[in-house]
Protein backbone atom coordinates (compact mmCIF):
# COMPACT_ATOMS: atom_id res chain seq x y z
CA UNK A 1 0.00 0.00 0.00
CA UNK A 2 1.27 3.42 -0.89
CA UNK A 3 1.74 6.09 1.77
CA UNK A 4 1.84 8.96 -0.71
CA UNK A 5 0.65 12.30 0.65
CA UNK A 6 2.56 12.26 3.90
CA UNK A 7 6.35 12.49 3.84
CA UNK A 8 7.69 9.14 4.96
CA UNK A 9 11.29 9.81 3.98
CA UNK A 10 14.27 11.33 5.71
CA UNK A 11 17.48 12.56 4.11
CA UNK A 12 20.56 11.09 5.74
CA UNK A 13 23.01 12.94 3.49
CA UNK A 14 26.29 11.62 2.19
CA UNK A 15 28.15 11.61 -1.10
CA UNK A 16 29.04 8.77 -3.50
CA UNK A 17 31.56 8.86 -6.36
CA UNK A 18 32.61 6.23 -8.89
CA UNK A 19 35.28 6.35 -11.60
CA UNK A 20 35.83 3.68 -14.27
CA UNK A 21 39.20 3.06 -15.90
CA UNK A 22 40.37 0.68 -18.62
CA UNK A 23 40.88 -2.25 -16.21
CA UNK A 24 39.73 -0.97 -12.84
CA UNK A 25 36.86 0.81 -11.10
CA UNK A 26 36.96 3.06 -8.04
CA UNK A 27 33.83 3.41 -5.92
CA UNK A 28 33.90 5.76 -2.94
CA UNK A 29 31.53 7.21 -0.36
CA UNK A 30 31.88 9.15 2.88
CA UNK A 31 30.87 7.44 6.12
CA UNK A 32 28.82 10.19 7.78
CA UNK A 33 25.17 9.49 8.57
CA UNK A 34 23.22 12.60 9.55
CA UNK A 35 19.76 14.08 9.84
CA UNK A 36 19.10 17.81 10.04
CA UNK A 37 21.97 19.38 12.00
CA UNK A 38 22.76 16.13 13.85
CA UNK A 39 25.34 13.45 13.13
CA UNK A 40 23.87 10.00 13.81
CA UNK A 41 27.16 8.16 13.29
CA UNK A 42 30.59 8.90 11.84
CA UNK A 43 31.24 5.40 10.51
CA UNK A 44 28.35 4.08 8.49
CA UNK A 45 29.33 2.35 5.27
CA UNK A 46 27.26 3.36 2.25
CA UNK A 47 29.03 0.83 0.02
CA UNK A 48 27.79 -2.73 -0.52
CA UNK A 49 29.54 -5.50 -2.47
CA UNK A 50 26.77 -7.18 -4.44
CA UNK A 51 28.84 -9.56 -6.57
CA UNK A 52 32.56 -10.31 -6.90
CA UNK A 53 33.07 -7.56 -9.51
CA UNK A 54 30.12 -5.32 -8.68
CA UNK A 55 29.79 -2.71 -5.93
CA UNK A 56 27.00 -0.27 -5.14
CA UNK A 57 27.23 3.04 -3.23
CA UNK A 58 24.01 4.77 -2.20
CA UNK A 59 22.99 7.99 -0.47
CA UNK A 60 19.53 9.23 0.46
CA UNK A 61 17.31 7.60 3.08
CA UNK A 62 19.25 4.87 4.91
CA UNK A 63 16.07 2.89 5.65
CA UNK A 64 15.28 2.54 1.96
CA UNK A 65 18.94 1.99 1.07
CA UNK A 66 19.22 -0.91 3.53
CA UNK A 67 16.05 -2.49 2.13
CA UNK A 68 17.17 -1.97 -1.47
CA UNK A 69 20.67 -3.38 -0.97
CA UNK A 70 19.28 -6.38 0.96
CA UNK A 71 16.83 -7.03 -1.86
CA UNK A 72 19.54 -6.85 -4.53
CA UNK A 73 21.86 -9.12 -2.54
CA UNK A 74 19.07 -11.69 -2.17
CA UNK A 75 18.28 -11.54 -5.89
CA UNK A 76 21.97 -12.03 -6.66
CA UNK A 77 22.03 -15.14 -4.44
CA UNK A 78 19.01 -16.58 -6.27
CA UNK A 79 20.78 -15.87 -9.56
CA UNK A 80 23.85 -17.76 -8.33
CA UNK A 81 21.77 -20.81 -7.45
CA UNK A 82 19.83 -20.77 -10.71
CA UNK A 83 22.74 -20.09 -13.08
CA UNK A 84 25.71 -21.44 -11.14
CA UNK A 85 27.69 -18.20 -11.63
CA UNK A 86 27.94 -14.74 -10.14
CA UNK A 87 25.89 -11.94 -11.67
CA UNK A 88 27.79 -9.61 -14.04
CA UNK A 89 27.89 -5.88 -13.40
CA UNK A 90 25.78 -4.94 -16.47
CA UNK A 91 23.15 -7.50 -15.37
CA UNK A 92 23.08 -6.08 -11.87
CA UNK A 93 22.73 -2.61 -13.40
CA UNK A 94 19.58 -3.67 -15.26
CA UNK A 95 18.24 -5.45 -12.17
CA UNK A 96 18.73 -2.31 -10.08
CA UNK A 97 16.89 -0.22 -12.65
CA UNK A 98 13.97 -2.68 -12.71
CA UNK A 99 13.88 -2.83 -8.90
CA UNK A 100 13.73 0.96 -8.67
CA UNK A 101 11.08 1.34 -11.37
CA UNK A 102 8.96 -1.38 -9.75
CA UNK A 103 8.35 1.18 -7.00
CA UNK A 104 7.74 4.05 -9.44
CA UNK A 105 4.91 5.62 -7.39
CA UNK A 106 6.35 4.96 -3.91
CA UNK A 107 10.04 5.09 -4.70
CA UNK A 108 13.08 4.00 -2.77
CA UNK A 109 14.55 7.35 -1.66
CA UNK A 110 18.00 6.21 -2.79
CA UNK A 111 20.53 7.72 -5.17
CA UNK A 112 22.84 5.02 -6.41
CA UNK A 113 26.07 4.58 -8.28
CA UNK A 114 27.03 1.10 -9.35
CA UNK A 115 30.62 0.33 -10.22
CA UNK A 116 32.56 -2.73 -11.26
CA UNK A 117 34.07 -4.59 -14.17
CA UNK A 118 32.03 -5.75 -17.16
CA UNK A 119 32.35 -9.24 -18.70
CA UNK A 120 35.40 -8.11 -20.73
CA UNK A 121 37.13 -6.84 -17.58
CA UNK A 122 36.67 -3.16 -18.46
CA UNK A 123 35.70 -0.71 -15.73
CA UNK A 124 32.07 0.38 -15.75
CA UNK A 125 30.00 2.91 -13.81
CA UNK A 126 26.21 3.14 -13.85
CA UNK A 127 24.43 6.12 -12.36
CA UNK A 128 20.74 6.27 -11.42
CA UNK A 129 17.91 8.49 -10.31
CA UNK A 130 15.50 7.34 -7.60
CA UNK A 131 13.01 5.73 -10.01
CA UNK A 132 15.33 3.69 -12.21
CA UNK A 133 16.50 5.86 -15.08
CA UNK A 134 20.09 4.77 -15.64
CA UNK A 135 23.06 5.24 -17.89
CA UNK A 136 26.50 3.70 -18.28
CA UNK A 137 29.09 6.43 -17.81
CA UNK A 138 32.81 6.80 -17.21
CA UNK A 139 32.37 8.52 -13.84
CA UNK A 140 29.57 9.73 -11.63
CA UNK A 141 28.78 11.51 -8.36
CA UNK A 142 25.58 11.22 -6.35
CA UNK A 143 24.25 12.62 -3.08
CA UNK A 144 24.57 15.82 -1.07
CA UNK A 145 28.04 16.78 -2.35
CA UNK A 146 27.44 15.77 -5.98
CA UNK A 147 26.82 19.36 -7.14
CA UNK A 148 30.27 20.31 -5.86
CA UNK A 149 32.09 17.25 -7.19
CA UNK A 150 30.53 16.62 -10.60
CA UNK A 151 31.91 19.76 -12.32
CA UNK A 152 35.42 18.88 -11.12
CA UNK A 153 35.12 15.36 -12.52
CA UNK A 154 33.75 16.81 -15.78
CA UNK A 155 36.77 19.08 -15.99
CA UNK A 156 39.34 16.40 -15.15
CA UNK A 157 37.87 13.39 -16.93
CA UNK A 158 35.54 14.72 -19.61
CA UNK A 159 33.80 11.74 -21.17
CA UNK A 160 33.05 11.27 -24.86
CA UNK A 161 29.52 12.11 -25.95
CA UNK A 162 27.21 9.07 -25.78
CA UNK A 163 25.86 10.11 -29.20
CA UNK A 164 29.12 9.47 -31.08
CA UNK A 165 29.08 6.88 -33.88
CA UNK A 166 30.83 4.51 -33.50
CA UNK A 167 30.35 4.59 -29.70
CA UNK A 168 33.49 5.36 -27.73
CA UNK A 169 34.51 3.73 -24.46
CA UNK A 170 33.31 5.80 -21.53
CA UNK A 171 36.39 5.08 -19.43
CA UNK A 172 38.76 7.66 -18.03
CA UNK A 173 42.38 7.93 -19.17
CA UNK A 174 43.76 8.05 -15.63
CA UNK A 175 45.80 5.30 -14.01
CA UNK A 176 44.35 3.53 -10.98
CA UNK A 177 46.44 5.45 -8.44
CA UNK A 178 45.70 8.77 -10.14
CA UNK A 179 41.97 8.01 -9.99
CA UNK A 180 42.19 7.12 -6.28
CA UNK A 181 44.08 10.38 -5.59
CA UNK A 182 41.43 12.33 -7.51
CA UNK A 183 38.69 10.72 -5.44
CA UNK A 184 40.50 11.60 -2.20
CA UNK A 185 40.90 15.18 -3.39
CA UNK A 186 37.29 15.72 -4.45
CA UNK A 187 36.05 14.33 -1.14
CA UNK A 188 38.41 16.53 0.87
CA UNK A 189 37.15 19.51 -1.15
CA UNK A 190 33.45 18.64 -0.89
CA UNK A 191 33.86 18.23 2.87
CA UNK A 192 35.10 21.81 3.09
CA UNK A 193 31.80 23.17 1.76
CA UNK A 194 29.07 20.54 2.25
CA UNK A 195 27.93 20.09 5.84
CA UNK A 196 26.54 16.58 5.16
CA UNK A 197 29.86 15.19 3.86
CA UNK A 198 32.67 14.33 6.27
CA UNK A 199 34.34 12.08 8.85
CA UNK A 200 35.88 9.45 6.52
CA UNK A 201 35.90 8.26 2.90
CA UNK A 202 35.63 4.58 2.17
CA UNK A 203 37.26 3.76 -1.16
CA UNK A 204 36.72 0.42 -2.88
CA UNK A 205 38.99 -0.38 -5.83
CA UNK A 206 37.95 -3.25 -8.12
CA UNK A 207 40.45 -4.74 -10.59
CA UNK A 208 41.63 -8.07 -11.97
CA UNK A 209 43.17 -8.99 -8.63
CA UNK A 210 39.85 -8.54 -6.79
CA UNK A 211 38.55 -5.76 -4.55
CA UNK A 212 40.61 -3.63 -2.19
CA UNK A 213 39.29 -1.28 0.49
CA UNK A 214 40.96 1.83 1.91
CA UNK A 215 39.98 4.74 4.13
CA UNK A 216 41.15 8.31 4.57
CA UNK A 217 40.10 10.73 7.27
CA UNK A 218 38.02 13.82 6.46
CA UNK A 219 37.13 16.88 8.51
CA UNK A 220 34.87 15.98 11.42
CA UNK A 221 33.09 19.35 11.86
CA UNK B 1 -15.32 56.58 15.08
CA UNK B 2 -15.69 55.57 11.49
CA UNK B 3 -12.62 54.36 9.59
CA UNK B 4 -9.06 54.37 10.82
CA UNK B 5 -6.71 57.29 10.60
CA UNK B 6 -3.58 57.13 8.42
CA UNK B 7 -0.65 57.85 10.71
CA UNK B 8 2.71 58.96 9.38
CA UNK B 9 5.31 56.21 9.75
CA UNK B 10 7.91 56.55 12.45
CA UNK B 11 10.62 54.87 10.41
CA UNK B 12 11.82 51.29 10.61
CA UNK B 13 10.87 48.34 8.43
CA UNK B 14 7.92 48.58 6.06
CA UNK B 15 5.76 45.47 5.98
CA UNK B 16 3.73 46.68 2.95
CA UNK B 17 5.15 44.01 0.69
CA UNK B 18 4.36 41.08 3.01
CA UNK B 19 0.94 40.57 1.41
CA UNK B 20 2.45 40.63 -2.06
CA UNK B 21 5.14 38.15 -1.00
CA UNK B 22 2.54 35.81 0.54
CA UNK B 23 0.61 35.95 -2.75
CA UNK B 24 3.75 35.24 -4.80
CA UNK B 25 4.61 32.30 -2.56
CA UNK B 26 1.12 30.87 -3.17
CA UNK B 27 1.76 31.01 -6.91
CA UNK B 28 4.87 28.91 -6.37
CA UNK B 29 7.66 31.51 -6.21
CA UNK B 30 10.48 30.92 -3.75
CA UNK B 31 11.85 33.79 -1.67
CA UNK B 32 15.61 34.29 -1.92
CA UNK B 33 17.51 32.70 0.95
CA UNK B 34 19.83 34.54 3.30
CA UNK B 35 22.99 33.67 5.13
CA UNK B 36 22.27 32.17 8.54
CA UNK B 37 25.10 31.57 10.92
CA UNK B 38 24.00 28.14 12.19
CA UNK B 39 26.27 28.70 15.09
CA UNK B 40 27.76 27.82 18.42
CA UNK B 41 28.36 30.84 20.65
CA UNK B 42 29.08 30.75 24.36
CA UNK B 43 30.18 32.87 27.30
CA UNK B 44 31.07 32.43 30.95
CA UNK B 45 31.99 34.53 33.97
CA UNK B 46 35.24 33.73 35.77
CA UNK B 47 36.90 35.23 38.84
CA UNK B 48 37.73 38.62 37.38
CA UNK B 49 36.07 38.85 34.00
CA UNK B 50 34.19 37.14 31.21
CA UNK B 51 35.22 34.83 28.37
CA UNK B 52 33.26 34.75 25.12
CA UNK B 53 33.63 32.08 22.44
CA UNK B 54 32.35 31.34 18.94
CA UNK B 55 32.88 28.98 16.03
CA UNK B 56 33.64 30.44 12.58
CA UNK B 57 31.26 28.69 10.13
CA UNK B 58 28.55 30.53 8.18
CA UNK B 59 26.07 28.45 6.20
CA UNK B 60 23.48 28.96 3.49
CA UNK B 61 21.31 25.86 3.73
CA UNK B 62 23.60 22.83 3.44
CA UNK B 63 26.48 24.82 1.94
CA UNK B 64 29.28 26.43 3.96
CA UNK B 65 29.30 30.07 2.81
CA UNK B 66 32.24 31.22 4.95
CA UNK B 67 34.76 28.91 6.61
CA UNK B 68 36.32 31.56 8.82
CA UNK B 69 33.87 34.34 9.69
CA UNK B 70 33.91 36.51 12.81
CA UNK B 71 30.99 36.08 15.16
CA UNK B 72 32.37 37.97 18.18
CA UNK B 73 31.45 41.59 17.52
CA UNK B 74 32.87 44.74 19.06
CA UNK B 75 30.40 46.76 21.13
CA UNK B 76 32.69 48.94 23.27
CA UNK B 77 36.33 48.55 24.35
CA UNK B 78 35.10 46.72 27.46
CA UNK B 79 32.07 44.95 25.90
CA UNK B 80 31.87 42.33 23.14
CA UNK B 81 28.89 40.44 21.75
CA UNK B 82 28.59 37.02 20.05
CA UNK B 83 25.90 36.76 17.40
CA UNK B 84 23.84 33.85 16.05
CA UNK B 85 20.98 33.92 13.57
CA UNK B 86 20.84 35.85 10.30
CA UNK B 87 24.36 37.19 9.69
CA UNK B 88 23.11 40.54 8.38
CA UNK B 89 20.92 41.10 11.45
CA UNK B 90 23.58 40.26 14.04
CA UNK B 91 26.08 42.48 12.23
CA UNK B 92 23.66 45.40 11.79
CA UNK B 93 22.26 45.31 15.30
CA UNK B 94 25.68 45.12 17.00
CA UNK B 95 27.11 47.89 14.79
CA UNK B 96 24.15 50.10 15.51
CA UNK B 97 24.26 49.65 19.27
CA UNK B 98 28.04 49.98 19.21
CA UNK B 99 27.75 53.44 17.65
CA UNK B 100 25.01 54.45 20.09
CA UNK B 101 27.33 53.43 22.94
CA UNK B 102 30.18 55.48 21.48
CA UNK B 103 27.93 58.58 21.28
CA UNK B 104 26.79 57.91 24.84
CA UNK B 105 30.43 57.80 25.96
CA UNK B 106 31.13 61.12 24.23
CA UNK B 107 28.12 62.63 26.01
CA UNK B 108 28.90 61.22 29.46
CA UNK B 109 32.69 60.79 29.41
CA UNK B 110 32.28 57.49 31.19
CA UNK B 111 32.99 53.88 30.26
CA UNK B 112 29.97 52.09 28.78
CA UNK B 113 28.06 49.70 31.00
CA UNK B 114 26.92 46.26 29.89
CA UNK B 115 23.32 46.92 30.98
CA UNK B 116 23.23 49.94 28.67
CA UNK B 117 24.16 47.78 25.69
CA UNK B 118 21.67 45.16 26.86
CA UNK B 119 18.80 47.64 27.08
CA UNK B 120 19.57 49.14 23.65
CA UNK B 121 19.67 45.67 22.08
CA UNK B 122 16.49 44.34 23.66
CA UNK B 123 14.40 47.45 22.94
CA UNK B 124 15.42 47.31 19.28
CA UNK B 125 14.74 43.58 18.99
CA UNK B 126 11.41 43.84 20.83
CA UNK B 127 10.30 46.66 18.50
CA UNK B 128 10.76 44.33 15.56
CA UNK B 129 8.82 41.48 17.15
CA UNK B 130 11.38 38.80 16.32
CA UNK B 131 11.75 39.78 12.64
CA UNK B 132 15.32 40.88 13.33
CA UNK B 133 16.66 37.39 13.91
CA UNK B 134 19.62 37.99 16.18
CA UNK B 135 20.34 35.68 19.12
CA UNK B 136 23.16 37.16 21.15
CA UNK B 137 25.54 36.45 23.99
CA UNK B 138 26.61 39.79 25.45
CA UNK B 139 29.54 40.03 27.82
CA UNK B 140 31.69 42.72 29.35
CA UNK B 141 33.30 44.22 32.41
CA UNK B 142 32.26 47.67 33.65
CA UNK B 143 32.45 49.74 36.82
CA UNK B 144 29.97 47.34 38.49
CA UNK B 145 31.97 44.21 37.63
CA UNK B 146 31.77 41.40 35.05
CA UNK B 147 28.41 40.70 33.36
CA UNK B 148 27.07 38.08 30.97
CA UNK B 149 23.68 38.15 29.25
CA UNK B 150 21.81 36.33 26.52
CA UNK B 151 19.39 38.16 24.23
CA UNK B 152 16.72 36.33 22.23
CA UNK B 153 15.40 37.55 18.84
CA UNK B 154 12.07 38.65 20.38
CA UNK B 155 13.84 40.83 22.95
CA UNK B 156 13.80 38.75 26.11
CA UNK B 157 17.03 38.60 28.09
CA UNK B 158 18.76 36.47 30.71
CA UNK B 159 21.56 37.24 33.14
CA UNK B 160 23.66 34.15 33.68
CA UNK B 161 27.05 32.90 34.95
CA UNK B 162 27.41 30.78 31.77
CA UNK B 163 25.43 30.87 28.54
CA UNK B 164 25.20 29.26 25.09
CA UNK B 165 23.27 30.16 21.93
CA UNK B 166 22.75 29.02 18.36
CA UNK B 167 22.19 25.61 16.77
CA UNK B 168 25.15 24.17 18.72
CA UNK B 169 23.91 25.55 22.05
CA UNK B 170 22.82 22.14 23.36
CA UNK B 171 26.18 20.52 22.64
CA UNK B 172 28.02 23.45 24.25
CA UNK B 173 25.67 23.64 27.25
CA UNK B 174 26.24 19.97 28.03
CA UNK B 175 29.93 20.78 28.48
CA UNK B 176 29.17 23.79 30.67
CA UNK B 177 26.66 21.88 32.81
CA UNK B 178 29.26 19.17 33.35
CA UNK B 179 32.30 21.32 34.10
CA UNK B 180 31.36 24.89 35.05
CA UNK B 181 31.92 25.99 38.62
CA UNK B 182 32.30 29.27 40.42
CA UNK B 183 35.77 30.74 40.80
CA UNK B 184 37.38 29.53 37.58
CA UNK B 185 40.76 31.04 36.76
CA UNK B 186 41.36 32.86 33.49
CA UNK B 187 43.14 29.87 31.92
CA UNK B 188 40.47 27.42 33.10
CA UNK B 189 37.80 29.74 31.71
CA UNK B 190 39.43 29.94 28.27
CA UNK B 191 39.93 26.15 28.19
CA UNK B 192 36.29 25.49 29.14
CA UNK B 193 34.96 27.95 26.55
CA UNK B 194 37.15 26.37 23.86
CA UNK B 195 35.94 22.90 24.83
CA UNK B 196 32.30 24.01 24.68
CA UNK B 197 32.83 25.52 21.21
CA UNK B 198 34.58 22.36 20.05
CA UNK B 199 31.56 20.35 21.24
CA UNK B 200 29.43 22.51 18.94
CA UNK B 201 31.91 22.36 16.04
CA UNK B 202 32.10 18.56 16.04
CA UNK B 203 28.54 17.61 16.99
CA UNK B 204 26.44 20.26 15.26
CA UNK B 205 26.54 20.42 11.45
CA UNK B 206 25.59 24.13 11.54
CA UNK B 207 28.84 24.92 13.34
CA UNK B 208 32.40 24.23 12.27
CA UNK B 209 35.96 25.33 11.47
CA UNK B 210 37.84 27.31 14.14
CA UNK B 211 37.47 28.53 17.71
CA UNK B 212 37.43 32.29 18.38
CA UNK B 213 37.79 33.49 21.97
CA UNK B 214 37.55 36.91 23.62
CA UNK B 215 38.66 37.51 27.21
CA UNK B 216 37.52 40.69 28.94
CA UNK B 217 38.91 41.68 32.34
CA UNK B 218 38.93 44.99 34.20
CA UNK B 219 40.76 47.46 31.97
CA UNK B 220 41.90 44.82 29.48
CA UNK B 221 40.40 43.04 26.49
CA UNK B 222 42.08 40.23 24.58
CA UNK B 223 40.59 39.06 21.28
CA UNK B 224 42.07 35.61 20.49
CA UNK B 225 41.04 35.24 16.82
CA UNK B 226 41.42 31.60 15.69
CA UNK B 227 42.52 30.53 19.18
CA UNK B 228 42.28 26.89 17.99
CA UNK B 229 42.32 25.45 14.46
CA UNK B 230 40.99 21.91 14.94
CA UNK B 231 39.94 21.29 11.33
CA UNK B 232 42.83 21.32 8.86
CA UNK B 233 42.33 19.95 5.35
CA UNK B 234 42.91 16.20 5.46
CA UNK B 235 44.19 15.53 1.95
CA UNK B 236 46.09 17.66 -0.52
CA UNK B 237 46.72 16.36 -4.02
CA UNK B 238 50.40 15.74 -4.60
CA UNK B 239 50.41 16.93 -8.21
CA UNK B 240 48.02 19.90 -8.06
CA UNK B 241 46.00 21.10 -11.01
CA UNK B 242 47.18 23.16 -13.93
CA UNK B 243 45.11 24.46 -16.80
CA UNK B 244 46.66 24.92 -20.22
CA UNK B 245 46.32 28.28 -21.88
CA UNK B 246 43.73 28.13 -24.64
CA UNK B 247 41.70 25.53 -22.73
CA UNK B 248 38.58 27.59 -23.39
CA UNK B 249 37.69 27.97 -27.04
CA UNK B 250 37.27 31.57 -28.22
CA UNK B 251 34.12 31.76 -30.34
CA UNK B 252 34.23 35.45 -31.26
CA UNK B 253 36.09 38.60 -30.32
CA UNK B 254 34.81 42.15 -30.19
CA UNK B 255 36.89 45.06 -28.99
CA UNK B 256 35.21 48.32 -28.07
CA UNK B 257 37.56 51.32 -28.06
CA UNK B 258 37.26 53.38 -24.86
CA UNK B 259 36.49 57.07 -25.36
CA UNK B 260 39.45 59.29 -24.55
CA UNK B 261 39.23 61.40 -21.42
CA UNK B 262 37.74 64.83 -22.38
CA UNK B 263 40.17 67.68 -21.83
CA UNK B 264 39.10 70.69 -19.78
CA UNK B 265 39.44 73.65 -22.16
CA UNK B 266 39.81 76.41 -19.60
CA UNK B 267 39.60 76.78 -15.85
CA UNK B 268 41.84 75.23 -13.17
CA UNK B 269 42.27 71.55 -12.85
CA UNK B 270 40.49 70.07 -9.84
CA UNK B 271 42.48 69.77 -6.65
CA UNK B 272 43.83 66.32 -5.88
Amino acid sequence: MSRRGDWVYENNGGTCVAIAGADYCVVAADTRLSVGYNILTREHSKICELADKCVIASSGFQGDIKALQKNLAARELLYQHQHNKRMSCPAMAQLLSNTLYYKRFFPYYAFNVLGGLDSEGKGCVYSYDAVGSYERTGYSAQGSGSTLIMPVLDNQLKSPSPLLVPARDAVTPLSESEAVDLVKDVFASATERDIYTGDKVEIVVINKAGTRREYIELRKD
Amino acid sequence: MAGSMELPTKGGFSFDLCRRNAMLEKTGHKMPGFRKTGTTIVGLVFTDGVVLGADTRATEGPIVADKNCEKIHFMAPNIYCCGAGTAADTEAVTDMVSSQLQLHRYATSRESRVVTALTLLKTHLFNYQGHVSAALVLGGVDVTGPHLHTVYPHGSTDTLPFATMGSGSLAAMSVFELKYREGLTREEGIALVAEAIRAGIFNDLGSGSNVDVCVITKGNTEYLRNHELPNPRTFVSSKGYSFNKGHTEVLSTKITQLKLKPEVADGDAMEE
